[in-house]
């Protein structure tokens, strides 16, 4: 295949990424040589096999829906680069 | 080297219970040995001096605890691990300024048996990286040739505790993130089953391969460790809720090797192998058969598929987990951003280092429509006939044995240019994390050509950690000591 820096910056996109252009060109070449590695699973046959996402084997352990508080809001806050002391503060959202 | 910081964990745990060593003289060993050693290996981003004496001080004081296990022994923590109140990096601009308000769960446990947390470790990234060299901060240099990497990605847990600057350090394997830098920098490091050991409080990087496990000097210092931060935590849903054997006993319990069938995978002895970690690990299997065990051959058949499943299945939980990164809640953000969109482009942009950025778009690339079922579904079915050769390899043998790495530790600077071969040098470890399955890595000498050290893996059976620690012990006991690393020597 032919990872081109268009499709780099298409994908950086969409991870919230903006590459300048010579970072992009170096990103598609890389891309490039590991999905052409990546593509040699294309040889191994999975026909009726089930996928594994995980190899947990356990069943998730349910808990009463009870509602505890874990956590001081000012700890969490304290953390944000921005806030106003009640809410995280981000650039204006909706104009007007 | 001699004194405190020559003694193993299990050794100086015996001392300061019996009052032999105070806690505040093994802490005081341990940072005059790391103002010695740091500036040559550059392993630890934080250090907690001051506080680590003041808790030894008051431990002295109270006198030692019986019901506390690793009661004034001090250790490192892998800086991708939360601990309250003091900076959690992972070693990335982005988490640069980070307090966490709390502690993981593996890490109160080990506070609460007694260890003394002395500082952070530098790892790769976000732990993506097989060298250590993609820390935002600094390289961390193997003890053994200070121009060589450690191994990573917790290369500075490995250096650390190879440069006997602590008893035991904490690091977390994803693809082979324990064993490699135990391996490179001549220590043993576990990677239990996964769901042995809570991830919570743990930056997550790929969620269903992540398990965090002891670094230390011997087999019986990670039985010591792992006992106290194995079992079930109701904060993690992936962690196992069932019991905990007594890895310390089942370690010290066992001499030899007699009725263990060790299970040679023919796709870990092949080509491949430097001709000096061949021959090491080959002799440390005539060591294994004098002892008593049993050589099997067994085949691993889909090996060659499993760098490449682990690349599609490992970024793709990485794109989603490091989504939570945006500069709103916590970490760096850029400054003066017109619109939200801009706010997190900018700030991952900027916070986020080349190696994690291509994972990311790895990651995304092949979670992505149209290319979901090429690469993602795919993935995770290679990696389930990849589970099965272990279980079928298991029906043979006991424990499976191969080297941990096909070199000793590479050159600082050797593979950064070229992604792809710095992610090949992960072959031998990566099978066992999309299993699921535990794995260790032991010392078993120093390579003929290079004189660095030789890692030995040894990989279980779900839930069987007792059995490979003690294999190791008993085959690392067997095994003529690797004296100390030359690196520090002058």
């Amino acid at each position: 295949m032919n990872f081109t820096p268009e499709q780099a910056a298409k994908v950086a996109a969409l991870a919230r990424l903006r590459l300048p252009e010579d970072k992009l060109v170096r990103l598609a070449v890389q891309m490039d040589d590991i999905l052409a590695y990546v593509d040699t699973l294309a040889a191994c046959d999975t026909t009726e096999v089930e996928p594994l996402y995980g190899p947990v084997e356990h069943h998730t352990p349910l808990r009463m829906d009870v509602a505890v508080k874990t956590c001081q809001r000012e700890d969490i806050l304290a953390q944000a680069p921005e806030s106003d002391g009640r809410f995280f503060i981000v650039p204006k959202i909706v104009s007007g | 080297m001699s004194g405190i910081i020559s003694l193993s964990l299990v050794e100086l745990r015996a001392k300061l219970a019996a009052k032999e060593i105070s806690v505040s003289q093994a802490v005081s060993a341990c940072l005059e040995r790391i103002e010695a050693t740091e500036p040559k290996v550059d392993a630890l981003l934080s250090l907690q001096a001051e506080a680590s004496l003041d808790r030894a001080e008051a431990m002295d004081a109270s006198g030692p605890d019986p019901d506390k296990p690793l009661w004034g022994v001090p250790i490192v923590v892998k800086d991708a691990i939360c601990t309250k109140g003091v900076t959690t990096t992972c070693a990335s601009k982005i988490l640069e300024n980070f307090r966490p308000f709390y502690d993981a769960t593996c890490v109160e446990r080990l506070k609460n048996a007694g260890a003394i947390i002395l500082g952070k470790a530098n790892l790769d990234e976000f732990a993506m990286g097989s060298s250590t060299e993609n820390s935002a901060f600094k390289p961390t240099h193997n003890p053994w040739d200070l121009t060589k990497v450690p191994g990573g990605s917790s290369g500075g847990s490995g250096a650390t505790v190879a440069a006997s600057q602590c008893f035991a350090a904490l690091g977390t394997d994803t693809g082979g993130s324990i064993r490699l830098p135990a391996s490179f920098c001549g220590i043993t490091g576990i990677k239990p089953t996964y769901g042995r050991v809570s991830r919570y409080g743990l930056v997550a990087y790929g969620s269903s391969l992540d398990q965090i496990g002891p670094m230390a000097r011997t087999p019986a210092d990670c039985a010591a460790m792992l006992q106290v931060m194995a079992g079930h935590d109701p904060k993690d849903s992936t962690s196992a809720p069932r019991s905990v054997s007594d890895f310390v006993a089942e370690t010290a319990s066992r001499r030899d090797l007699k009725g263990l069938r060790l299970g040679m995978p023919a796709e870990y002895w092949g080509e491949g192998l430097t001709p000096e970690v061949d021959r090491c690990c080959r002799a440390a299997m005539d060591t294994a058969t004098s002892l008593g065990a049993t050589l099997v051959p067994v085949t691993l058949p889909h090996t060659k598929y499993a760098i490449a499943t682990y690349y599609v299945v490992a970024t793709a939980e990485a794109s989603s987990n490091l989504a939570r990164f945006d500069g709103v809640r916590y970490g760096y953000r850029h400054q003066d951003s017109s619109d939200l969109r801009e706010l997190y482009e900018l700030s991952r942009t900027e916070g986020f280092g080349e190696e994690v950025q291509r994972r990311i778009v790895l990651g995304t690339y092949v979670l992505s429509a149209g290319y979901y079922d090429a690469y993602y579904r795919k993935a995770a079915q290679v990696r389930r006939l990849i589970r099965q050769d272990f279980l079928d390899a298991f029906e043979h043998c006991d424990v499976i044995v191969g080297p941990t790495s096909p070199f000793t530790a590479f050159g600082l600077g050797e593979k950064t240019g070229d992604p792809l071969q710095m992610y090949l040098a992960d072959i031998f470890t990566i099978s066992l994390n999309l299993s699921g399955l535990p794995g260790l890595s032991v010392p078993v000498g120093l390579g003929g050509d290079t004189g660095l050290p030789v890692g030995l893996q040894m990989f279980g059976r779900a839930w069987d950690e007792g059995t490979i620690l003690g294999a190791a012990n008993a085959l690392s006991g067997a095994l003529p000591g690797l004296g100390e690393p030359k690196g520090l020597l002058e």
